[in-house]
């Protein structure tokens, strides 16, 4: 192809070619499929707003909140909402709650990377190690991930916050800990139906070692049922984290972590509701958009579809 | 002897009370340069003497001699670039997120051969793929074009043995002539040994020039394909494969009414 006609080819014919003449174009053009397929779901895309906002506004934190999330007025004290200055009201130390709410994305933010940059690491390690090499080192690898199933996710949170001491780097800790067990199951049964394909029996017959096997050509089948799950499970990982701020084990006063917020409005629920309330929405609404996301990342990601 | 030669070969699965011997005693000799077929029915054994040879299927015992060595039960590098197999399901036997090129080149890279970028080409040409193939993943390969791509694979380490297991059986009848044609062109290129599993005798007929029929894991009788085609078995399975393989007959259904 000379110079001039590559020139005339518009973007979205190179990336919608069925000839991709390079590396990086196969991987454009199939990334580009991926979303063209996504985005024709209206939930998730809905869903993807909502988080990108929610990284805008962590972002730019100190440009948009209108007050010092910590700064208290106590003669401005639970003040309703839509009043003079404060849109969602003030709080028992009169500290303005659309600012906390604000600052308060970058705590979850914050917990969100961190756990999902932990527990599905450690589970797909577990799991494919577990699934690929069997016998005995597959029975201890998955009777210690049973023994970690078998507790409920808070209860043993609270005991990791409890010895370890509260804050929000063990709250991490601790929710990673007791995530990791049930993508090392997934990643075990992923690479149990992979192993003994004909595929990974080709690569053996190029003298593959293991090592190899597992993570070129074992991770990338298991990778995006795992990112289907931790979408998911971000509800449930932010939940985890506004729980353990709500029994006062997680984020620490003042820091305005969502569920210390509600925990501190719960003394006013029936007189000043929206302290408590505001931060439960915030939270309802990213578990929300999380959920919508890992839908839709389903649709696109499942291999068995036999899409990309 | 410097071809595959199989001695007493057992292969069994499971232990104990579930053991399933799948082939027994199956003794054969492929000299280099020959196209040998093995036949018979499904779960007769075929496969798992191809799977037996390259370690697949660790369970065996007997003797396995390639290229005048004698096979232990660990497969080196060196093994693996004499002697590489084909799969029967292309739908299978290619990583659904592996790129024509990654397959290749990972081969390639595996094999410590340098100049990939050439080699990719040349392979792709050897097997009727224009370099226009070169980057698309399996999903956007029909299955003829995706059992290239295997035959591709298994070329890449410049082997001299290349063991098929129903490499046209998962295809339709107008795709099969082609990869069929195409195999017997590389043979004769690259002097090739074949080793082919089929169960259907009119490919091992045309690729073969001697057959293994099996029965029940056993190898009941090795005849020419001359013998084969003049329709002319010592063993009565081979001859009952021989007369269903011609499909319905008056005579042969009266036979089995009376």
């Amino acid at each position: 192809m000379s110079q001039s006609e590559a020139q005339k080819q518009t973007l979205r014919e190179w990336l919608l070619t069925d000839t991709p003449q390079s590396r990086h174009q196969a991987r454009m053009v199939a990334l580009y499929q991926g979303w063209l397929s996504f985005s024709t779901n209206t939930m998730a895309m809905f869903g993807l707003g909502i988080l990108i906002c929610l990284g805008l506004v962590a972002l730019f934190a100190p440009l948009i909140s209108p007050h010092d999330p910590f700064a208290q007025e106590l003669g401005n004290r639970l003040q309703p909402l839509w009043s003079e200055g404060h849109v969602f009201g003030t709080d028992s130390l009169g500290r303005d709650i659309l600012s906390r709410l604000i600052y308060g994305s970058r705590i979850t933010l914050y917990i969100v990377a961190l756990v999902a940059l932990i527990a599905p690491v450690a589970g797909l390690l577990v799991g494919t190690v577990a699934g690929y090499s069997g016998g005995w080192l597959d029975v201890i690898l998955m009777r210690i991930t049973d023994i970690f199933l078998a507790f409920p996710r808070l209860v043993l949170a609270l005991a990791f916050v409890a010895a370890l001491g509260a804050g929000i780097e063990n709250a991490v800790l601790a929710i990673s800990l007791t995530a990791w067990p049930p993508y090392a199951r997934i990643a075990r049964a992923e690479t149990l139906t992979i192993r003994n394909s004909d595929y990974i029996s080709a690569v053996k017959l190029q003298g593959a070692g293991a090592t190899r096997i597992v993570t070129k050509h074992i991770w990338p089948l298991c990778i995006s049922s795992l990112i289907v799950r931790v979408t998911l499970d971000m509800a449930g990982i932010i939940l985890a984290a506004a729980g353990l701020g709500f029994l006062g084990l997680g984020a620490q006063p003042p820091s305005p972590e969502w569920g210390a917020m509600i925990s501190e409005g719960r003394r006013f629920i029936l007189d000043h509701w929206w302290v408590a309330t505001i931060p439960g929405l915030a939270i309802f609404t990213v578990s929300l958009a999380f959920n919508l996301l890992g839908d839709g990342l389903r649709d696109v990601l499942d291999p068995k579809d036999g899409g990309s | 002897m410097n071809g595959i030669s199989v001695k007493n070969l057992k292969v069994w699965f499971g232990s104990g009370k579930d053991r399933i011997d799948a082939v027994k005693d199956a003794t054969f000799d492929v000299p280099k340069g020959e196209s040998f077929g093995l036949v018979g029915e499904s779960g007769s054994g075929k496969s798992t003497i191809l799977r037996a040879i390259t370690e697949l299927a660790p369970n065996w015992s007997g003797a396995i001699h390639v290229a005048g060595k004698t096979l232990d039960h660990t497969r080196d590098n060196e093994f693996y670039k004499t002697l590489q197999m084909v799969f029967q399901d292309p739908y299978a036997s290619l990583h659904p997120r592996h790129s024509v090129d990654q397959v290749l080149s990972e081969t390639l890279y595996l094999h410590g051969f340098d100049n990939i970028e050439k080699r990719i080409v040349t392979l792709l040409d050897d097997v009727g793929l224009g370099p226009s193939f070169r980057f698309r993943y399996p999903h956007q390969l029909s299955g003829g074009q995706r059992q290239r791509v295997a035959i591709a694979r298994a070329l890449a380490p410049e082997p001299s043995f290349l063991l098929l297991d129903e490499p046209t059986s998962a295809l339709d009848v107008s795709v099969q002539a082609e990869i069929l044609n195409l195999l017997t062109d590389l043979r004769a290129e690259h002097g090739l040994t074949y080793l082919m599993v089929s169960h259907d005798l009119a490919v091992v007929g045309h690729m073969c020039s001697r057959i293994a029929v099996m029965q029940l894991g056993e190898i009941v009788e090795v005849m020419t394909a001359e013998d084969m085609r003049a329709m002319r078995p010592s063993h009565p399975y081979t001859k009952h494969l021989l007369e269903a393989s011609i499909g319905y007959s008056r005579e042969a259904a009266a036979d089995i009414v009376a």
